[in-house]
């Protein structure tokens, strides 16, 4: 299952000229507010007609404005929760449920079953919807969603109105869902953690056009994204293994190829593969290997390329046994340091910085 | 229960409500489809539209009845085809009154209806559409549940407008005793003659509990209809 989107379209003073595949898996659709995310995936749903352009998926064409091809919404098969949910009113959780599940394609039964027990909805079935909290009403929207049987599905930043845990146990429902059903998801949102945690495939938007797009690692680990991220949400995504837990002082010690570092616990067992996402600007550069530092981790590197910012900062981009990771240092440290391509130094990565919603357990896809 | 009311006084009474049951169950379908051109429709015409559908509010009534008269009379260009094609003559008749009552009372009836309308978030539409529902189900399914409470007040207000209805009704079908003779012309007529105060005065307390009725009936539909659409 991909799809590809290839649209031009005008709004207002705001144009958009977007172009990506999206190969099977989650796709991120990353950018700023404003950066035409939305209309995006509304023009994937149908909901948006292009100016011009072309949407296909698995090669079926949905819109093509040369051919005047411009496939119903109700007919295109493609599940979208919104940002703001949409129940309906008139009916309850159930109802809302079935509603998905009478119109859409046909569901089985023990599939209903193991929806509604996947997103815990069960306690939820014979309630209206007005007084469910932000995070019932994003399970509902996405189990009624669901209940289609979809062949894509759009999610518009799904966990915006959440707060941070129950953002991290529905990330875990997506990316379970996403093994378990193998249904494909375009992701919107604009945060890089999210994306780090469970995007296999992103495309990053600004103003319209579509900046940068590819497997999520390379493209995180990519000095010359960094300006379409923002610098201070930059960093390298990399697959690491839970090697051992230190309960005594918090902290787990997990290898990256054979490299030892030590992180906040992460309570999985031994042996678990997990994906961590490191801050660039968490990652300070040393030529000589420091003794005696309270950042715990010191690594041997190899400096693979340098891009200077507009600003004071450059993003260095770094090999750290198989896996890339990102640096944001001063410019004026480039010259300090004698930094170039090939260069042999150490990073010098505080434990404590990475944080708990940076760690998705899982292969890198 | 007939105690109250002289035999002919209750004929009044059921034709009446005859009369107006039949403007309102006959207008809802046409005020339903005004309602969501109105609410929703871009097009060339809309201002006109609205305009027309609101005339009778502002158009003295008598002037409404004549035109009645113009258009459906025996010899108006409907009214001839009616009665030629059909059979159907509505002057002079109570299917007249019928007519006259719903015009007098369609603007109220489109009013109510297209607020509840508007009130309904067009994204649940949307998201109905992306559950796989077409055109028709999303109506049937998503916007019809969601305003039946605006189109039941309106329909009761229409229902209360066409109980009163004179000025065109009287123009249009005049007040024959036993066949055209609503409520409203019956007072009218018994207030001309010496003795007929304590028959108006009756008739007159029917026509204010009904009214009553109904003000009651749309207001407590009106407060369903924003609990329904915040999803109580």
């Amino acid at each position: 299952m991909s799809l590809s989107v290839d649209i031009r379209h005008r709004l207002g003073g705001f144009t958009l000229d977007a172009r990506f595949e999206a190969p099977p898996g989650i796709t991120a659709l990353f950018g700023r507010s404003g950066a035409g995310k939305t209309s995006v995936i509304r023009a994937v749903a149908g909901l948006l007609h292009p100016d011009g352009g072309r949407i296909a998926v698995d090669g079926e064409v949905l819109t093509d404005t040369e051919t005047s091809v411009h496939v119903a919404v109700h007919r295109r098969r493609i599940g979208y929760v919104f940002q703001d949910a949409r129940l309906f009113p008139h009916l309850s959780v159930g109802q809302n449920l079935a509603f998905g599940r009478l119109f859409g394609g046909r569901i089985a039964r023990d599939e209903v079953e193991r929806l509604v027990h996947l997103l815990d909805l069960r306690p939820l079935l014979g309630r209206g919807t007005a007084d469910l909290s932000g995070g019932e009403r994003s399970r509902v929207a996405l189990a009624r969603a669901l209940m289609t049987r979809p062949r894509l599905l759009l999610l518009d930043e799904p966990l915006a109105a959440l707060d941070a845990p129950r953002k991290a146990e529905i990330l875990r429902y997506l990316l379970r869902l996403g093994e378990e059903t193998s249904v494909p998801m375009l992701y919107v949102t604009h945060s890089v953690a999210e994306v780090a945690q469970i995007a296999r495939t992103l495309v990053v938007l600004k103003e319209g056009a579509v900046q940068r797009s590819g497997p999520t690692a390379e493209v995180l680990a990519d000095p010359a994204a960094v300006p379409a991220l923002g610098v201070r949400e930059a960093g390298a995504v990399l697959q690491a293994t839970l090697h051992a837990h230190h309960p005594a002082d918090g902290l787990s010690a997990i290898t990256v190829g054979d490299v030892p570092l030590l992180m906040p616990e992460v309570e999985e067992p031994p042996g678990t593969l997990v994906r961590l996402r490191i801050n660039a600007a968490d990652v300070t550069l040393a030529r000589e290997r420091p003794a005696a530092l309270s950042a715990l981790n010191v690594v041997p590197v190899t400096v693979l390329s340098i891009r200077p910012g507009e600003g004071p900062g450059a993003a260095v981009a770094l090999s750290l046994g198989p896996e890339r990771i990102l640096a944001r240092v001063p410019r004026r440290a480039l010259v300090a340091l004698d930094l170039a391509p090939g260069l042999e130094c150490f990073a010098v990565i505080n434990a404590t910085a990475i944080s708990r919603a940076d760690v998705s357990v899982g292969a890198l896809a | 229960m007939t105690g109250w009311l002289t035999a002919q006084e209750w004929g009044i009474v059921l034709l009446s409500l005859r009369v107006s049951f039949w403007a309102t169950l006959l207008s809802l379908p046409v005020g339903i489809a005004v309602a969501l051109l109105l609410a929703r429709g871009r097009f060339r015409g809309h201002g006109l539209l609205n305009a027309l559908v609101h005339l009778p509010l502002v158009l003295p009534p008598v002037v409404t009845g004549y035109l009645l008269l113009v258009v459906f009379g025996r010899r108006g260009p409907v009214g001839g085809w009616l009665e030629a094609q059909f059979d159907i003559v509505l002057a002079f008749r109570w299917t007249g009154a019928v007519l006259a009552a719903a015009i007098m009372a369609f603007p109220l009836m489109v009013r109510a209806i297209r607020l509840a309308v508007e009130a309904v978030d067009a994204g649940l539409e949307e998201a109905a559409a992306t559950l796989g529902a077409g055109p028709v189900l999303r109506f049937l399914t998503v916007t019809l549940p969601l305003i039946l409470p605006g189109i039941l007040a309106g329909s009761v207000l229409a229902f209360a407008k066409a109980m009163g209805e004179f000025g065109a009704t009287i123009t249009f079908v005049s007040a024959i005793p036993g066949q055209t003779q609503t409520v409203p012309s019956a007072i009218y007529a018994a207030l001309q003659v010496p003795d007929g105060e304590a028959g108006a005065l009756r008739l007159v307390l029917v026509s204010v509990l009904v009214a009553l009725g109904a003000v009651g009936v749309s207001e407590w539909l009106s407060r369903r209809t924003r609990k329904r659409v915040a999803g109580r």
